[in-house]
């Protein structure tokens, strides 16, 4: 029998193995390839020659990147799933599970029975790239990424669906002083967590379990996480000698069946002899065609500037600005004239305090007598830290610090893109105020840590790698999504031969067409604005501002502090203040300064907050990470919230209302529309004397009881918690269950058609098959319209007498007690709502519109962003108590959901209310909002107001959302002052 | 140039002038099909064009002009059209476009809306749309009438029954090609016996139906069985190779043999959701007797299908009445949005009749295949242990190889399954012996 190899060519690295006769392991590599797989594949097969040469052998390719090079060389090729369970099945007999990490792959195969395999599907957070990008991000090496994590003390929920939302969600923490050996860990449980959720589908992770793929073979820290998170012992949690390379192990045990006998000389001609397309398929028209063109583009860019002043010759007052940004520290100090006299720019590797306290120093030092610091405001993530450790004078929202800056040098700015490392922000100017704020929220990015992490992987700095870009010739079209799918666009694009100029130019101009159609989604130039201001530290990259201009058709402003420009902003707003002395932090207070962080969890309420207490030296405190005052010892404000008033008001419908519970008791899981229904439910069981018994109140805890049920990992949070309620029912023995599909909602006469979302309406049919503890319990899930109220009363009697043996004249009383419940439930609703208004205009407090679906009242949902509403002093009420305000009318879009026709209409009802203001809450993956959001702005914009959304997910993350809210105050404010000014 | 006409509500209306002047444009789903279709509207009096572009451009339009969280059919349908009407050639003051509008509960009935949008964004404000649906918009130059509804009925029989026998001879025929070119013939062949006005009657059908049966027969084929792939999936997305990245081809390169249920029971389930709609919940008993009446004369052309493949010894699908039977005990009459409950009810006619494997193809975040399709996997692997079905998401970011690469993988499941059954069988037949 001949030798056999087995390449297992993943995304990174290449694996080859040389099995003999008995499957004894002669050779081994695990080598990365920094994209040039087939080249690196070749080197070590070279080396082999002494093993293998003259030699009749078998090969066998496998691996994410292996089918292209296969393909090209005309080799054999095995899916690699099927070869490492080959190999599993050889080597460890009895497995019941294997879980392999790769470098952009995730995967689960379940043994026992039938062979079943999971892979991750397009959405692909969780991988080891992602470890990679988040060890960036914390500027260590993986390795010590891995050490640190073995530290840790606390976990904190770090989403791992995708890179940015990650990012989103640890630079908070970092920011606000977190450990990162927490940070760490929490890394490592974000891709469990992903790993279980996203994979497992409904199949329990139990038995023998194995575990490989690079990550999990080097890494303890996340072998660690998936022991703990699994609960195996070191019998069922198997980590092979050889865990990398199982793939090309298994690739070679297959060769047997599929792989053609071939002398080692000719394989390794066939390989190096592969063919490489020529040129690209998919290419772009040059950046710059020739070097006089790029000199004029930078002649004009570089004229963009603000004069500095020698901070050593000069005496008088100054003012300091500091951003601190999400991966790097920017400090400003400037002269009454805005002259800079000193500036600073640092990545703050995760600590923003370490970095500001010596440049303060710095400084001072510089200072001296002559010069006297008469503000200092601060802007950014870290705002917050930052102005309490050193008593810095104002705080700004970062909006309002980059429209300081930018209008200082385009005074008619309308529009502001600012793209850094992790974020990129875009917004207009109307009327002088933030309006319209774009962040990159969702499921993508691009920023310019994407291409530094790419710089990086090809052994490039991200100056030199940016500038390659600049005269490629072909830049590859990667198109305009999430990084991971980028990935993959750059690997193809190598695979066909790209160079490494064309991929530089490529990843810039998808950065940009990234923002642009994916963030801002405009269609033309005009689209933005006329007068557009571009910054941020990624602008200063050249490649991306000439893609910028070339894609809008337009040429825009790039000061060339654009990566400062959040500080410059800050600072200016530290000059009008017009202080006569700041309280920043002297010198001598400097000496003695210590801080020190500790996470900690708030009791206070179901929010369950994650803070982080920092002390400082003298006592000094400062909490963050909290949405109410409850942990800052104050009470909550005691503020008018319709969201809570109805969530309260929901949950007290549970027990036995005004039956006896004679007839047992039924349970309902608290989700979707369940939330508006409830009413209806209630007084129909209790009508009936059953027991009505509610899930418990949503909590992560309860989403992690059912999460492994999730069959579909890209369906919105709302939806996925509910499998959670039908375990907490389950648990609590509860063996009659009652939730309803429903196609139709109630017709509320304002909308085209009133049907729910397919999510909604078909939810309890798939918990029916994805549950399989529900088929021991009465579960009941029917077909109901209750749209039809008199049609009901027959259907709803019959259902209840074959369901239970109701006598149908009883049904049917009941059913009309139901129709009035609800009518009730929502008059009350909207008596509390007018109730608040009045309560508003009162006491001269703004109004704040909240529009989202009935489930958005959920604490779990919506992360207590209605706290964090009331906290800035707003009444909140939501829109299903106005909304009946306004009649039907015809929309831009088919109005053909019940719960957006009230949007719609609300919206409408907001723009004739000066005093009202709206906010449209939205899940991640919600798609019926895809076609709601567009058309609500359109609405709101018409009608002279603000559009502002908050996007929500299961991670609670408020950073974005504050953003959000207070530029739409400072937008008010603004909004405010020109009337006054105008009467 | 005819002039532009609103209604009411300010939609601008296709009128009879424009019916004379204008082309009206229809994106490509089912080459076959809508090659059929545009012939019969011709004939009725419209000028038509199916849509065939296909390059990048029309993906750039469509992220360009469409809200990115947009299901990805509706990003590529509408950028095919906005491609068209900027590079095709055609003048855009003398265009209509046509969509359909299912009118369902799903995102897919506001394609029509977000088309309106993006025509707004590019300054084609004055381009015509008409919606293809039950009924939900009218427009003067638009009229649907019983005739053109039969022929179009006859039309989707044609195709549906090309497109299942050269999917049963294309992998096994032995000239490279063979296939392919009977089918360009009988599409030639059709348009112009529907130019003498031949064809466009049920008796006439039955007739052709079997006449293209006996003319696939007679191509010459050799080899083992293949491995069958069903392809399942929500409506674009399953058909259209712009939408799957050209999914048959890859499957039929890959050795396997692809089985694509037709788009007949589409169109009779949407029928029937009207029916069932009464019958759960409600609602006028004459528009339910209209629904059944229709979906009766759709079904009876069905079966005249049917008959005509069994006749000829090809594989036929199942009847609308074999689906519905299927899908009890997994989902119910109400489960209609989208695909609905016929998506479940084609994989499992697809593992019933010996094709457990299944590729399951759907735009990115799709709504009802959260619930009908990957939804429904883990049940039916359940309840058929042999059941093979990979479900894969298609967007404009997700590239090709990623997408074959998990196709392999159910293909290497696949013939592994195959070859156990192989060694399978002799065994038995030992031990019965």
């Amino acid at each position: 029998m001949a030798l056999r190899i087995g390449i297992d060519i993943g995304s990174t690295t290449v694996k080859v193995v040389v099995l003999d006769e008995q499957n004894k392991l002669l050779f081994r590599s695990y080598e990365r390839h920094y994209s040039k797989a087939r080249e690196r594949t070749c080197e070590t097969l070279r080396g082999l020659r002494g093993l293998l040469g003259g030699q009749q052998v078998r090969l066998l390719i496998t691996g994410s990147a292996g089918l292209g090079v296969a393909k090209a060389s005309g080799l054999d090729f095995v899916q690699e799933v099927y070869a490492t369970a080959a190999a599993v099945r050889e080597f460890i007999p009895g497995t019941d599970a294997v879980i392999e990490l790769g470098g952009e792959d995730a995967k689960i195969i379940f043994f026992g029975g039938t062979l079943e395999e999971r892979m991750n599907g397009s959405c692909a957070g969780g991988t080891g790239a992602f470890i990679d990008q988040m060890a960036t991000l914390l500027n260590v090496s993986v390795d010590e990424l891995d050490a640190l994590s073995l530290k840790h003390e606390k976990i904190y929920p770090i989403a791992s669906r995708c890179g940015v939302f990650a990012k989103s969600d640890i630079q908070p923490i970092l920011n606000q002083g977190g450990r990162k050996e927490d940070v760490a860990a929490s890394i490592f449980q974000a891709v469990v967590d992903q790993t279980v959720a996203g994979l497992t589908q409904g199949r329990e992770l139990t038995g023998k379990i194995v575990f490989l793929g690079g990550p999990l073979h080097f890494l303890m820290g996340l072998r660690e996480r998936f022991v703990d998170t699994l609960k195996l012992d070191s019998d069922h949690a198997i980590f092979p000698e050889d865990g990398d390379c199982f793939a090309a192990i298994g690739a070679a045990l297959c060769t047997e069946d599929s792989a053609h006998l071939r002398s080692y000389e000719e394989l390794l001609d066939l390989l190096e002899h592969a063919a490489t397309n020529a040129s690209p398929v998919d290419t772009m028209p040059p950046l710059f065609t020739d070097p006089a063109d790029y000199d004029a583009f930078s002649a004009r860019h570089s004229a963009m500037t603000v004069p500095t002043v020698d901070l050593a010759g000069y005496t008088g007052d100054a003012y300091l600005g500091i951003d601190a940004g999400s991966t790097t520290t920017k400090m400003v100090l400037i002269d009454p004239d805005c002259n800079i006299l000193y500036s600073f720019y640092h990545s703050n590797q995760g600590n923003p305090v370490s970095i500001v306290r010596p440049q303060l120093q710095e400084i001072y030092a510089q200072c001296g007598d002559r010069v006297t610091i008469k503000g200092a405001a601060v802007t950014g993530y870290g705002e917050d830290l930052i102005k309490n450790a050193f008593s810095c004078d104002l705080g700004l929202v970062e909006t309002v610090a980059h429209l300081n800056a930018a209008r200082h040098f385009t005074p008619d700015v309308d529009f502001i893109i600012d793209i850094g490392g992790q974020d990129m922000k875009c917004f207009k100017i109307r009327n002088g105020a933030v309006d319209s704020i774009l962040l990159n929220e969702a499921c993508s990015s691009g920023c310019g840590s994407f291409i530094e992490t790419f710089a990086k992987a090809l052994g490039y700095t991200i100056a030199d790698f940016s500038k390659m870009g600049l005269f490629a010739q072909h830049p590859v079209n990667l198109g305009s999504r999430c990084t991971v799918f980028m990935n993959s666009s750059v690997k193809q694009a190598q695979k066909d031969g790209a160079s490494i100029e064309d991929i530089s130019a490529g990843l810039s101009i998808s950065v940009v067409k990234n923002a642009i159609y994916k963030v801002i989604r405009a269609a033309s130039a005009d689209d933005l604005g006329q007068h557009i201001v571009v910054q941020g530290g990624t602008f200063l990259n050249d490649a991306v501002l000439r893609s910028f201009e070339q894609e809008i058709g337009r040429q825009v402003t790039r000061p060339t502090i654009a990566g400062m420009m959040g500080a410059y902003g800050a600072a200016l707003a530290a000059k009008e203040a017009g202080l006569e002395q700041s309280s920043l932090l002297s010198p001598e207070a400097l000496v003695s300064f210590t801080h020190e962080a500790r996470p900690a969890t708030c009791k206070g309420c179901t929010n369950r907050c994650s803070l982080t207490i920092n002390k400082f030296d003298g006592g000094r405190r400062f909490i963050s990470g909290n949405r109410c005052s409850v942990p800052l010892g104050q009470p909550k404000a005691d503020i008018p919230d319709l969201l809570k008033f109805k969530y309260d008001h929901l949950r007290s419908l549970q027990g036995k209302g005004q039956g006896d519970g004679s007839r047992g008791k039924i349970g309902i899981p608290f989700g979707l529309n369940m939330y508006e229904n409830l009413p209806f439910w209630f007084a129909l069981f209790t009508s009936l004397n059953f027991e009505v018994v509610l899930s418990p109140e949503s909590t992560r805890s309860l989403y992690i009881k059912g999460q492994r049920t999730i069959p579909s990992d890209t369906v919105c949070y709302p939806a996925k918690l509910l499998h959670g309620h039908i375990m907490a029912l389950l648990e609590e023995g509860i063996d009659t269950i009652f939730y309803p599909c429903m196609s139709y909602n109630f017709d509320e006469g304002v909308s085209d058609n009133h049907y729910n979302c397919p999510v909604v309406a078909y939810y309890p049919d798939l918990l029916s098959v994805n549950i399989p503890a529900l088929a021991k319990v009465r579960y009941i899930h029917p077909n109901i319209g209750i749209h039809r109220a008199k049609d009901f009363e027959k259907k709803g009697a019959e259902l209840l007498e074959k369901e239970f043996g109701v006598p149908r004249r009883e049904s049917v009383k009941a059913i009309r007690r139901a129709y009035a419940a609800y009518d009730d439930y929502r008059a009350l609703v909207r008596t509390k709502g007018q109730e608040y208004i009045d309560y508003a205009r009162a006491n001269g407090k703004k109004i704040l519109v909240v529009a989202g679906r009935p489930y958005h009242m959920d604490p779990e949902i919506n992360h207590g962003i209605n706290d964090l509403i009331t906290s800035f002093g707003f009444v909140l009420i939501t829109e299903d108590a106005v909304f009946h305000h306004m009649s039907k009318q015809p929309r831009h879009v088919l109005n053909q959901w019940t719960y957006h026709a009230r949007m719609y209409n609300a919206a409408r009802y907001v723009c004739t209310q000066p005093d009202m203001a709206f906010i449209q809450l939205v899940s991640f993956g919600c798609g019926v909002d895809a076609i709601t959001t567009d058309e609500l702005r359109s609405i709101l914009e018409e009608g002279g107001d603000l559009y502002t959304q908050l996007k929500i997910d299961d991670i609670s993350n408020l950073g974005a959302v504050k953003i959000r809210i207070r530029s739409l105050m400072a937008a008010l404010e603004a909004r405010d002052k020109e009337k006054e000014g105008g009467r | 140039m005819a002039k532009l006409e609103y209604d009411s509500t300010g939609r601008l209306l296709f009128t009879e002038e424009m019916r004379k002047e204008y082309t009206i444009l229809i994106p490509q789903m089912l080459p076959v099909h809508f090659g059929l279709f545009a012939k019969l509207l011709e004939r009725t009096g419209y000028n038509v064009a199916i849509l065939n572009n296909d390059s990048r451009s029309v993906v750039d339009n469509g992220l360009k002009y469409v809200h990115n969280d947009a299901c990805y059919p509706a990003l590529l349908v509408i950028g095919q059209m906005i491609d068209a009407i900027q590079n095709g050639g055609y003048d855009p003051h003398k265009v209509a476009l046509l969509i359909t509008q299912t009118g369902g509960g799903c995102r897919a009935s506001n394609y029509i809306h977000m088309l309106r949008k993006a025509l707004e964004k590019a300054g084609l404000e004055y381009v015509p749309v008409l919606s293809l649906s039950f009924g939900l918009e009218k427009n003067p130059g638009f009229h649907w009438t019983v005739s053109l509804i039969r022929q179009l009925i006859y039309g989707m029989m044609y195709g549906d029954l090309i497109m299942n026998v050269a999917n049963q001879v294309r992998p096994y025929e032995v000239n490279k090609g063979d296939t392919t070119a009977k089918v360009e013939h009988w599409m030639n062949e059709l348009l112009d016996r529907f130019d003498r006005g031949d064809g466009m009657s049920r008796k006439k059908m039955k007739i052709i139906l079997d006449e293209i049966c006996a003319d696939f027969k007679s191509i010459p084929v050799a080899g083992e069985p293949k491995v069958r792939v069903g392809v399942v999936g929500e409506i674009y997305i399953k058909f259209s190779s712009l939408g799957n990245n050209q999914l048959e081809q890859f499957l039929l390169d890959e050795g396997a043999e692809p089985v694509v249920p037709g788009l007949t029971d589409f169109l009779i389930f949407k029928i029937y959701n009207r029916v069932s709609d009464v019958e759960m919940f409600g609602g006028s008993k004459l528009k339910e007797a209209v629904c059944k009446f229709f979906m009766g004369y759709v079904e009876k052309c069905q079966l005249d299908m049917i008959d005509s493949l069994n006749k000829a010894g090809f594989r036929a699908p199942g009847t609308f009445a074999d689906l519905h039977k299927l899908i009890g005990g997994y989902l119910n009459d109400g489960c209609k949005m989208g695909e609905g409950w016929l998506l479940t009810a084609e994989m499992l006619e697809l593992i019933h009749s010996g094709t457990p494997n299944i590729v399951c193809a759907q735009p990115f975040g799709c709504l009802p295949n959260h619930i009908v399709g990957k939804g429904m996997i883990r049940v039916l692997k359940d309840d058929y242990p042999d059941s093979n079905i990979v479900a894969v998401d298609y967007d404009p970011g997700a590239t090709k190889i990623n997408q074959e690469n998990r196709i392999k993988l159910m293909l290497a499941n696949a013939k592994r399954l195959a070859e156990e059954e192989k060694k399978a069988q002799p065994a038995e037949a030992v031990s019965a012996g």
